[in-house]
């Protein structure tokens, strides 16, 4: 689903990203991990076609991004640092307004289902402006979850959101991976990453530090692992 | 229904549905619409003939001035939560957004010059009864070459840091061959002759609107993409 090679960023002179290497199949989850500042977002928006490398290999969804970015965004769904909602609007205008701009039927029931499978049924006619941070980021998940996107890419998705709200989104990301779907979620929660990936990733200075199985990784081993790599040797507490 | 128009029309119906409810344009265009036209009255007097020679450029100076601060505000709403990025990643041609903010534009700013209008009529003691028909198709191709011009500087801009300042400077000069046929008309039908005499001024508006509209359609993509 993607296969980036040596991408570098530049803002100026200012490397943003540097040589990062990845693979995600379709079925897999990336967790990416990373310190303020590390590079994930700037990863995220590249392989959503929002940022053009300045250097490297890209393939997301078997395409060249750059040159055919229409037929990449077909195959990407993304949930970034903003939830994409108008605040005017209510839940179900939102949902009814991307859905369509998305080319997807905008049926109320499917809009009523969606906001059923986040929790926010009952605050479906609702204006936006009214929720809280977590009840924005849900609202920008049932936007995903109209969609037809076999890869999503997941910008700290668990903040804001409550207990029930991270199992909702770990039970919905893991069933997504067993259709066949990839994505990538960059977050600094770490057991809720290790809980949903099939990888973790660490960024530190636009590097990828440590791409390894999560598997292999235990609670403590990623602690100590991030300490020594995002944060430098002898940072731990 | 295309999926094409399907798009623009969401885009109206997302426009027109957050400015009804949070009326942030129109009661500031509307309000500094009332103060235009103080200031105009205490400007021109009680004389007639003075109001009547001023009438066609201060109508359109107070549409053009309503314009710049309203149409500078189109694409600001889609930089909260970063709906701009959800347009970036929506599929499909992308005109079909710009189709639907100009389209949104174009209502809001009728809604403004018709308030105009019969602010004119009351301050002025004015009868535009007999013009009315005429005076709308100036208008209406008027409106059109400032919200296409408008509508693609507001996205041009929205990213930008000096916005306020950049806007008008971008749209002052672009509209000068649309103030020249507007208010050249406006000075023909409102001396209640016939739109034919209007003609050479009517083909230039309708000229430039074709133009604007379709450097509009062709250009929003890279403007939208590149900001």
């Amino acid at each position: 689903m993607i296969q980036a090679q040596r991408l570098r960023k530049m803002y100026g002179a200012t490397r943003v990203l540097d040589d990062v290497s990845l693979d995600l199949a379709a079925g897999q989850g990336l967790t990416l991990l990373g310190s303020n500042g590390a590079g994930k977002t700037t990863l995220l928006r590249i392989l959503a076609t929002l940022l053009r490398p300045t250097s490297g290999a890209l393939l997301v969804a078997g395409v060249d991004p750059v040159r055919e970015p229409e037929t990449a965004r077909a195959a990407i769904g993304m949930v970034g640092h903003g939830a994409w909602v108008y605040e005017d609007l209510t839940a179900l205008e939102n949902l009814r307004f991307w859905a369509v701009m998305g080319g997807q039927a905008a049926e109320p029931a499917t809009l009523r289902a969606a906001l059923e499978a986040v929790d926010l049924g009952a605050s479906a006619e609702q204006r936006a402006r009214t929720f809280s941070a977590g009840m924005k980021r849900r609202l920008a998940l049932a936007r995903v979850l109209l969609g037809r996107a076999r890869l999503l890419l997941l910008d700290e998705p668990f903040t804001g959101l409550d207990r029930a709200g991270r199992k909702w989104l770990a039970e919905f990301l893991l069933g997504f991976k067993s259709r066949g779907g990839a994505f990538v979620v960059a977050t600094h929660s770490f057991d809720a990453g290790l809980g949903v990936g099939d990888r973790v990733a660490i960024l530190s200075g636009g590097r990828v530090v440590l791409d390894r199985p999560a598997a292999e990784l235990g609670r403590e081993d990623l602690h100590r692992l991030y300490d020594d790599l995002a944060l430098g040797p002898g940072s731990a507490p | 229904m295309s999926a094409y128009l399907r798009r623009a029309g969401i885009v109206v119906w997302k426009d027109v549905l957050t400015e009804r409810r949070s009326k942030e344009s129109l009661n500031a265009l509307l309000f500094f619409s009332v103060l235009l036209l103080f200031i105009f009255q205490f400007a021109l007097g009680p004389e007639r003939a003075r109001v009547e020679t001023a009438l066609p450029g201060l109508l359109w100076l107070g549409f053009i001035l309503a314009g710049v601060l309203g149409l500078g505000r189109t694409f600001l709403v889609e930089r909260e939560n970063d709906c701009w990025e959800g347009l970036v990643l929506t599929p499909g041609d992308k005109s079909a957004i710009y189709l639907g903010k100009l389209a949104g534009n174009i209502l809001v700013m009728a809604v403004v010059e018709a308030t105009l209008l019969v602010l004119f009529t009351v301050f002025f003691g004015l009868d535009l009864t007999g013009v009315l028909p005429r005076l709308v198709v100036v208008l209406a191709l008027g409106t059109l070459g400032l919200a296409t011009v408008g509508t693609l500087f507001g996205a041009i801009t929205a990213q930008v840091r000096a916005r306020e300042l950049l806007f008008p400077v971008l749209l002052l000069p672009a509209q000068v061959p649309v103030l020249l046929g507007a208010v050249s008309a406006t000075e023909i039908v409102l001396a209640g002759q016939p739109l034919a005499e209007a003609a050479q001024w009517l083909k230039l508006l309708a000229a430039a609107d074709v133009v604007y509209l379709v450097v509009g359609l062709l250009t929003f993509e890279f403007v939208l993409e590149g900001a």
